[in-house]
This record gives C-alpha cells, sequence and structure tokens, in this order.
C-alpha cells in the first residue's frame, strides 16, 4: 500500500520534473548563449496555452492544438527576439531583468485583452482519457505518461541537436566564446534568434500540455518560471544536462516532500498542525535543496567553473 | 424686491443642493483583483456593484487593483482613505488581503462593506462595529457542505483546502457539521494547479467521498485531473470551484457535482430575476455568486444612502444593520457581529443547452449564521 503510494508519487514528481525541463531547458540555453535573463519566458508558457486552446476550440483536435502551441510560441518568440530582446544582449542583467519584467506585463494584459479575464478550457482527447495499470497494482493516469514520454523524446533530441548537429556545434560555441565564433564568421544574430525560438516553443509546449489538465489563464507562467529558475541554478546555468537533472531532483522533492512531510510529523504532533505545518515546509523543501547544493557547488551541479 | 426674492431662493436652492451634495454623496472606494490568476472572481464583483450603483448619481466610486497580494492592496487602502478622502472601501476577495486592510480602515473611521472575504477572526474577537460582510462568513458554505454530506450518507471523507486563512476556516467549517470520519486532511500551497499527489492520496485512502475547497483556478486543475483518474468517488464543495465563471473551464468533469452556495440564478424572487437579466443585457454573460455579493453589497449601500447621511456615522450604520433591501438571496438580515443570516443551498451542475451551469436541489441550512456571533463584543 504505501508502496504503491510511493511508487506513484515517484511518477508524479517525474512528470512534473519533465515540465519543469522543457521550461528550463530553453531557459537556460537562453542564458548560457546569449547571456539573456529573460523574465519574460513564462509568458510564452502562457501564450503557448492560449494558442492551443485556441487552435483545440476552432478544430477541436488536440493534436493540431498542441503543435499550434509549439509554433505559436516560437513565432512570439521570434517576433519578440527581433524587436525588443536583441536590443538587450549587451546591456548589463538589471537593464535585462527590467525589460523582460514590463514584458510579461505587456504580454499578460495583451492576453487578457484578447481572450478575457476569465480561464479558457482545453482539455486532453480521449484516448489519453483515464488511468491504466502499471505493475504490482499501480493505476496512473495514461496523459501524465504521455508527458513523461513527450519529455524523455524532447531530451533527447535536444541531446543530439547540441551534440550531433552543425546547429548545435554553433550553440556550444556560443556558450563558450561569443566574440570568437561571430569572428569566425558565423551570423550570431540568427543563432540567437534560433536559440531564443527553440526556448519558446518548448515553453509554449509545455504550457500546452500542462493547460490541459490544469487551466489555461492569465499569469500561469510566472509560478513554473520561478521553479524554472531554482532548476537552472541547481543545474549549473547553461547546461541542458544539468537541466534534467536539477527539473527531475526538484520535481521529485517537491511531490514526496508535500505529500510524506506532513505524515511524517503526525508521529510527534496532533494532525491538524502536522498537516499545516508539514505542507508550510514541503513547499520550502526546493529552496533547502537549492541552498545545500550551491554551498557544495557554487556554480551547480554541471556548471563551468 | 423681486431681486432679492430671486436672490434669496437662489441662495436657498444652493445652500440646500450644496447639504445635498456634502450629505448624500459617498466616495466609495474598491480594491479588488482585476490582474492575474483570480481576477475572474474580482472583474465579477466589480462589475455587480457597478450594475447594482449604476443608476445612482450620489455614488462615485474609485476602482484599484490589487493584484492579490496583500501589500498593494494595504498601500492603495491608504492611498484612498489618506488622499481620495473616501468614505466607503470594498471589494477584496481573498482573506488574507482583508485581513491586512480591513483592521486598520475601520480603525481609521471608515465603513468597509466585504462583497466576499468573511475571515473567522473578523466574525470574531476582531468583529468592529464599522466592519460589515454583505456575503458570507467563510465558514458558511463549508458548513453546509458538511450537513449535506451527512444527509447524503457520507461516513468517510477526504478533505483538502490551500494552506490560507480561507482555506483553515473551510476544513473546521467542514469538520463542523461533518459526522462521519476523516479519511484524510491536506493543506495544499495556495495557487497549486497541479494535485496528482493528493489524488494519489485520495485513491490510497480509502474514501468514501471528497471535499475540497479551491477557488478560483485552482478548483479547475483539480476537477479535471480528478475527472481524469478514475476514481468514482462522491465530490462536494463550495461553490466557488463550480461558479459560472469557472464551469466552461471545467467542462464536462464538473457535470452532477453537488456544491453548497447562497446564491443561484434559480432562486426564485423579483430582485434576483432583475439582478440575472441586467446582468447578463449589460455584460453578455451569466452572473456569478461574486457578481451577486457585489451587487447586494452596492443595493445595501444604497438603501443606507436613501436614509442617513453618511457623516453621520451612528445613524448611517444603524440603516446599514437594517439591511432594508431587497437581496438577490431574499431573505437576509445581518447578526449582531454584522455578517448575513441567510439561507444556504445545496446546488448541481446541470447543463442548460451547451452552457453547464447550477441549479438548486435542496435547501443545505435555513436561516444559518456563524459559530462567532459569541466571541464578538460590539
Amino acid at each position: 500500500m504505501t508502496f504503491i503510494l510511493f511508487f506513484e508519487q515517484l511518477l508524479n514528481g517525474m512528470q512534473f520534473g519533465i515540465m519543469l525541463f522543457l521550461m528550463s531547458a530553453g531557459l537556460t540555453l537562453i542564458f548560457g548563449v546569449m547571456g539573456l535573463i529573460n523574465l519574460a519566458h513564462g509568458s510564452f508558457y502562457m501564450i503557448g496555452a492560449f494558442c492551443a486552446a485556441l487552435i483545440a476550440g476552432l478544430t477541436g483536435s488536440f493534436w493540431l492544438a498542441l503543435l499550434a502551441s509549439l509554433i505559436g510560441a516560437a513565432i512570439a518568440g521570434v517576433l519578440i527576439e527581433i524587436i525588443i530582446i536583441r536590443r538587450l544582449y549587451r546591456r548589463d542583467h538589471l537593464d535585462q531583468v527590467l525589460a523582460t519584467f514590463a514584458l510579461i506585463l505587456l504580454l499578460s494584459e495583451g492576453v487578457r485583452w484578447i481572450f478575457g479575464a476569465f480561464p479558457l478550457y482545453l482539455n486532453i482527447p480521449n484516448i489519453l482519457n483515464g488511468s491504466i495499470p502499471l505493475f504490482f497494482d499501480i493505476i496512473y493516469s495514461k496523459y501524465r505518461l504521455f508527458i513523461i514520454l513527450i519529455g524523455f523524446l524532447i531530451a533527447a533530441g535536444l541531446y543530439l541537436l547540441i551534440t550531433k548537429t552543425r546547429l548545435g556545434i554553433r550553440i556550444r560555441a556560443g556558450q563558450n566564446d561569443r566574440q570568437m565564433i561571430s569572428a569566425l564568421g558565423v551570423d550570431i544574430s540568427k543563432l540567437y534568434t534560433i536559440v531564443f525560438a527553440i526556448g519558446a516553443g518548448l515553453a509554449g509546449l509545455a504550457g500546452a500540455m500542462i493547460g490541459a489538465i490544469q487551466s489555461v489563464e492569465v499569469g500561469m507562467g510566472e509560478p513554473i518560471l520561478i521553479l524554472a529558475f531554482v532548476v537552472i541554478v541547481i543545474g549549473g546555468i547553461g547546461s541542458i544536462k544539468g537541466a534534467f537533472i536539477g527539473s527531475i531532483l526538484v520535481g521529485v522533492t517537491d511531490t514526496i516532500g508535500r505529500v510524506f512531510l506532513p505524515n511524517f510529523l503526525k508521529i510527534f504532533m496532533e494532525s491538524a498542525n502536522a498537516t499545516s505545518m508539514g505542507s508550510s515546509i514541503g513547499s520550502m523543501l526546493i529552496y533547502i535543496l537549492m541552498a545545500l547544493i550551491l554551498i557544495m557547488k557554487p556554480s551547480g551541479l554541471f556548471g563551468k567553473n | 424686491m423681486k431681486n432679492l426674492t430671486t436672490t434669496l431662493a437662489a441662495l436657498v436652492i444652493m445652500s440646500a443642493s450644496s447639504v445635498f451634495a456634502d450629505g448624500h454623496k459617498v466616495k466609495v472606494g474598491m480594491i479588488t483583483t482585476l490582474s492575474g490568476g483570480g481576477s475572474g472572481l474580482g472583474i465579477d464583483v466589480r462589475d455587480g456593484f457597478m450594475l447594482a450603483v449604476k443608476d445612482n448619481k450620489n455614488i462615485t466610486v474609485i476602482t484599484k487593483d490589487d493584484q492579490r497580494k496583500p501589500d498593494i492592496a494595504v498601500q492603495l487602502a491608504d492611498k484612498m482613505i489618506q488622499s481620495d478622502k473616501v468614505d466607503v472601501l470594498t471589494g477584496i476577495i481573498w482573506s488574507n488581503l482583508a485581513m491586512a486592510v480591513v483592521p486598520a480602515t475601520v480603525n481609521q473611521g471608515k465603513f468597509y462593506l466585504s462583497p466576499n472575504a468573511g475571515p473567522s477572526k473578523l466574525a470574531g474577537k476582531g468583529c468592529h462595529k464599522n466592519y460589515f460582510n454583505v456575503a458570507w462568513q467563510n465558514d458558511n458554505l463549508h458548513e453546509a457542505a458538511g450537513g449535506y454530506a451527512n444527509s447524503a450518507g457520507f461516513k468517510n471523507s477526504f478533505i483538502l483546502a490551500p494552506n490560507y486563512p480561507a482555506g483553515k476556516d473551510a476544513l473546521t467549517g467542514y469538520k463542523r457539521f461533518f459526522k462521519g470520519k476523516l479519511a484524510g486532511e491536506v493543506y495544499t500551497k495556495l495557487g497549486q494547479k497541479d494535485y496528482a499527489a493528493e489524488i494519489a492520496q485520495i485513491r490510497a485512502s480509502g474514501a468514501d467521498s471528497v471535499f475540497f475547497f479551491l477557488p478560483g483556478g485552482m478548483g479547475i486543475g483539480f476537477m479535471k485531473q480528478f475527472s481524469q483518474s478514475g476514481i468514482k468517488l462522491p465530490v462536494v464543495g463550495p461553490a466557488f470551484s463550480f461558479d459560472q465563471g469557472i464551469l466552461k473551464a471545467v467542462g464536462d468533469a464538473a457535470l452532477g457535482v453537488k456544491n453548497t452556495s447562497q446564491w443561484s440564478k434559480d432562486i426564485n424572487n423579483a430582485a434576483n430575476k432583475k439582478f440575472v437579466s441586467e446582468f447578463q443585457k449589460e455584460f453578455g454573460r451569466l452572473p456569478s455568486l461574486y457578481a451577486s455579493q457585489g451587487y447586494d453589497t452596492g443595493k445595501l449601500l444604497i438603501s443606507a444612502m436613501s436614509k442617513a447621511k453618511i457623516k453621520d456615522m451612528d445613524k448611517f450604520r444603524n440603516e446599514l444593520r437594517k439591511a432594508d433591501f431587497s437581496s438577490t438571496r431574499g431573505k437576509f438580515s445581518f447578526d449582531k457581529n454584522h455578517h448575513p443570516i441567510q439561507d444556504i443551498y445545496v446546488r448541481e451542475v446541470i447543463k442548460e443547452g451547451k452552457t453547464l451551469t447550477n441549479k438548486i436541489v435542496s435547501v443545505g441550512l435555513k436561516d444559518h449564521s456563524n459559530v462567532y456571533v459569541s466571541e464578538c463584543n460590539m
């Protein structure tokens, strides 16, 4: 019984981690390659979800909606990179934070202006509805398994992209030495736009996949953004591998802590207090984890020096 | 002579109108959540209130967005009281914001009419003569849910709510009326959207029913994920996760769920019919319970204004206390701690054509007040 619950929570933690990975992969790439702190990354998550809800409403197809979220958010990313972000690369981090924070406000208000303040409807396709039995009587949601699968596919895809392709070589070169790569004749501004679009597209896809089981509403990206920053700090800024391991670590710690800490505290104190205190401490756990990792490895698990 | 009379007449009229202007005009400061998560609630309260006071020339309303942040709400309240010189504050949705704003407001000699939040602290020891709650005490709808759970024969409930003042009031309220055992009790993070972990606990707990209080967008995620999990347990909750603004986003997962509310669009009285049709005409959507609360708040204010001047605070307060207005809920009065005595209904989510909405199935608690009255020394 407890083992089943534990394993199910482990899967839940994985799924949460995978979703964080889709967010933080883009964030860490953008920071690693362009040196840009992009607070507006959560807005692409929201844009993806709204694109998906729009297309699902028009066509009734969840798969088209997923595609639309990826493409819609990537297009928004390209436009925003060309119009605004491009001017920020040479500025210091404070300017970047201010400008991208302003972007959050603009994009949120813009989306509300178009779609209204009430949450939109987006649901999962029938084929993924319900649960399937795994082993040992464990029953798990098909849709969450699907998210985990997609996440692993994308992680593998990103790994291949970065290690095996010409674009990947350029991205790695860009992370190491921005001036040198442009001196070698690589069109750096095009590379930046592509990286930004990949990051935005992945965030948009995450928004649509999660929007289908949560809610599609204005401001949905910001809580995730904070966790994504925790992930890239833990994983080491600029490292995709770090983002992957960091995401899973944060996802599992958060889920397991939230569930088992209140139960653990019940051994020492009365039920109502234990529940309330356990969930309070549970929500701090990932930050404690981050602090511990930074004490041991100040530049994160896979960070450069 | 003729000149003198006209001058005198003019003077009389002028002084009369200036007295009229001074005494009968009321400036209202509305602080509510208009952006970010949960803005649907604030927008409904605002729209309901504005609809109620639309034709009243003596009321001016300043509306500001608190972004669901206590610090911003406090700043706005200070500014409205000190530089805008408002007479009445209203609008706050969230209990943690109300706790930050209301005590300071009423201590500075302003009225606060709450269209939503009703934390237990402000109903009991922290009650104040200038504070009126036009919606409910936080526990109320949950108490009715607990009562309903008994009558539905539930014996073993799993209960969950967010970890903030209203969430604690919710579980306390349910437990106060529910006679069965608890299979589990969980506090979630405020603003949490993913409930996989909690749903797994529900599955493992052996509960025969689930009670949840997850207002705004939080409930959408829970209902969808719960229905996808394949757990076939009856769900009961307060109306906050099944109001008109949210049902559309939840979809068919909400069909058949029983929820408790002090208001429903099918309550049969003239005031409610007028409110529902005017709201639909004005805003092009069905009203929610939040909108009805905003509307009643506006009507309560107007009823007191027609009998007393706001500067005469004692008289004005007495008029407020009488609650002499036709509420959309039908019978409505204030208890000694200025919280409502009203019927709480059990509603069921149904489909009207293609629109998901609620219909009343029974009266959960009749003429229900709250347990904090005795703690209030007023």
